[in-house]
């Protein structure tokens, strides 16, 4: 036998792929991955900190900021969990908004996935696509709040503005559409023959492995376990909407893809539901300039991001600002797998790997 | 009209009449920085928020094709502009000095986004640099939260005006 | 909420028999809390997970209390949800290290490297204890109350 020695290929930070600053360290034996070390960091910005020092109010734009493809789910998240830190109630109306919201934020994510996944594997053409029809979701979202990416729309205890007139004859054609746009995914990127020899079988992540590595969200559905927050432990209204939970068998890229295809149909329900059910009303609650809630009260408040479980973990110590604020981030959690599923791969894997774990370094290292 | 075609002698007056002859007049200065302006190939860096808004850019809504500049490079040694996109922790730091020092000259820095400008909402941090002008020379200066890109395009043509009077 | 699961003590005092330790238990809102010290931590978890079927740790965060460090584990059962547990412990700040959860629970690996990274807790028998967040040479730990004004 030949001996061959082992060397290193350092996959980013500074990488084509769009999932932000992630450094994966390969450790090679020819084309087969023995080990990736991977480094994170490279997009930390001390978010946990610099919550100490601004109010709950003020930290909206921040919780946005962490999950910026999806950016009114952290937002969501975050505000629920003030909400119950303090005990407020959120008018009917709002709690409808923000389902919408999120939902539609949940498919933008999930269409920059599909582009991501198709760019990462050199198939430009498939990104260009994503891309355009998510600016009909960036159109509604600049529609409610003017912002198109990072929208701080949502307050503590509703939502600093109503719904323009004009947002729900747009939504609707958009959610008309929405079956359209899945067949051409599929018929463009999901069928190409070279994305599922490339997808097929990689990455495989058993059930065993993302339970006991924490992995939530669409890797952990994929894998086969229907576990999603919407449905087990389900915050705001989202027991009152009806909808179904995707779930994969093999755990591999492509059901990973596959499981991110149908969630987007299934949030499209989810909007027509709300759309059809919302109220007339107020849209936000009377809740004071400054809030303080009571010293030493705690709040974990979890909800289902589109990455998996986004977990806010506050502590008051009774003035303005929190004494601790700890994000559960899904991404953080989701990339410790990395290392197992591309162990004993090809090089080209680790990319597919990375990109089917849909990460967002934003949320990853706050 | 008598030229003589020396190149020293001719003046600028003259060029506009040379012109109306199908003649055009130029120095090869000139002439590199209309095509650099023209056609700036970007490095696929970026962290964070901003990015995506340069891939909306990318798209078919917003074409940044139209201006020429949709060649994005990977590998710093075939860019010449580096946008750089989002803040620049401590981590990433060096490694943004390093790409932008493998870039062959010349190169142009455009700093896109509150967090590039000047360390954004997360400048009293512990680990974002305020702002991409302490590592090296930037020439356009995006702010935006993320940017619009319209507003990436607009610094972007900033750039180009600069490039194409030299001043670099 | 799962909280009307755990009323009997019956439940608790099996428990304890079980990992042979003694903790305190808090009903909350929100969440059923258990104190324990630091060296009953990974028996009492052990249990937790083998009896009450607590298969899912969501998340760890710690706290900087000054004199002490809490160290907050938010434990649930997956498909099950109707249980959800809240386990603390407290580490003096002198002495600010604790067992690792990592053989129970894997998910613990990076959580307790962040942990380690921005709190400077050390946790014992971890496979791989080093900064993850923040550069290899980075002086400090800035999650603390006192980062930055050591020098004052």
């Amino acid at each position: 036998m030949l001996k061959t020695d082992q060397y290193t290929i350092n996959i980013g930070p500074q990488h084509p792929s769009t999932h932000g600053g992630l450094h994966a360290e390969a450790l090679m034996d020819g084309e087969i991955v023995k080990d990736v070390v991977v480094h994170l960091g490279y997009v930390h910005r001390s978010v946990e900190k610099i919550a100490e020092s601004r109010t709950y109010t003020q930290f909206i734009p921040y919780a946005s900021r962490l999950d910026y493809l999806a950016s009114h789910l952290p937002c969501l998240g975050y505000v629920q969990a003030v909400e119950k830190l303090l005990g407020v109630e959120v008018p009917e109306r709002a709690e409808y908004i923000r389902v919408i919201l999120a939902e539609l934020s949940r498919i933008a994510s999930h269409m920059i996935f599909v582009g991501s996944l198709a760019i990462d594997l050199a198939a430009t053409t498939g990104l260009v696509y994503c891309l355009r029809d998510r600016e009909r979701i960036m159109d509604l979202f600049e529609m409610s709040s003017g912002q198109r990416l990072i929208a701080a729309y949502m307050r503590i205890g509703g939502l600093s503005a109503d719904l323009p007139e004009e947002f729900f004859p747009a939504a609707q054609s958009f959610l008309t559409d929405i079956p359209r746009m899945i067949e051409e995914y599929n018929g463009l990127i999901t069928g190409n023959e070279i994305l599922q020899a490339r997808c097929k079988g990689v990455g495989v992540l058993t059930a065993e492995m993302a339970l006991a590595y924490g992995v939530t969200g669409p890797n952990l559905r994929a894998s086969g376990v229907a576990y999603d927050l919407r449905k087990a432990d389900p915050y705001g209204i989202y027991d009152r909407f009806e909808f179904d939970l995707p779930t994969g068998k093999a755990g591999d890229g492509l059901d990973r893809l596959i499981v991110r295809l149908k969630e987007i149909e299934q949030s499209g329900h989810i909007v027509r539901q709300a759309l059809s059910q919302m109220p007339e009303g107020e849209i936000r609650s009377k809740v004071p300039k400054l809030l303080k809630p009571a010293p030493g009260k705690e709040v974990y408040h979890r909800i289902e991001s589109s990455k998996g479980e986004l977990g806010f973990y506050l502590l008051s110590d009774g003035s303005e600002k929190p004494a601790r604020l700890h994000v559960r981030a899904p991404s953080f959690i989701n990339l410790m797998v990395l290392p197992l599923i591309s162990r004993g791969g090809r090089l080209q894997d680790i990319i597919t790997n990375i990109a089917t774990l849909d990460p967002v370094l934003g949320e990853s290292d706050r | 009209m008598v030229l003589n075609t020396a190149a020293e002698s001719v003046q600028p007056d003259e060029v506009e009449q040379l012109a109306q002859h199908n003649i055009i007049v130029t120095t090869l200065e000139k002439l590199f920085n209309w095509g650099r302006a023209r056609s700036f190939w970007p490095l696929s860096y970026g962290c964070n928020c901003c990015p995506i808004e340069m891939m909306a850019s990318g798209g078919a809504r917003f074409d940044i094709a139209r201006y020429g500049y949709e060649v994005f490079r990977a590998c710093p040694r075939q860019a010449d502009l580096l946008i750089v996109a989002g803040p620049i922790t401590l981590k990433m730091a060096p490694v943004v000095k390093r790409v932008y020092e493998q870039m062959p000259a010349p190169k142009w820095v455009l700093a896109m986004g509150n967090c590039a400008t000047s360390g954004g909402p997360f400048r009293d941090g512990y680990s974002v640099l305020p702002g991409a002008d302490t590592l090296f020379k930037v020439d356009v200066f995006v702010p935006g939260c993320p940017p619009r890109p319209e507003a990436l395009f607009h610094g972007m043509l900033e750039l180009k005006k600069k490039v194409e009077q030299g001043l670099y | 909420m799962g909280t009307s699961d755990f009323a009997p003590d019956k439940i608790w005092a099996d428990l304890q028999q079980a990992a042979g330790v003694q903790f305190t238990v808090t009903l909350e809102p929100f969440f059923v809390n258990i104190t324990v010290t630091p060296d009953d931590l990974v028996p009492i978890l052990k249990v937790l997970q083998n009896r009450l079927g607590m298969n899912y740790l969501a998340n760890i965060t710690s706290v900087d209390y000054g004199a002490e460090f809490e160290i907050i584990y938010h434990l649930y059962a997956i498909p099950d949800n109707s249980r959800k547990l809240k386990v603390k412990t407290r580490v003096p700040r002198s002495a600010a290290q604790l067992d690792s959860v990592f053989p129970l629970y894997p998910t613990a690996d990076w959580q307790e490297r962040e942990i380690f990274d921005l709190m400077g807790i050390r946790f014992n028998a971890h496979p791989n204890l080093v900064r993850v967040l923040l550069p290899d040479d980075f002086k400090g730990h800035p999650l603390r109350k006192d980062f930055g004004k050591e020098e004052q």
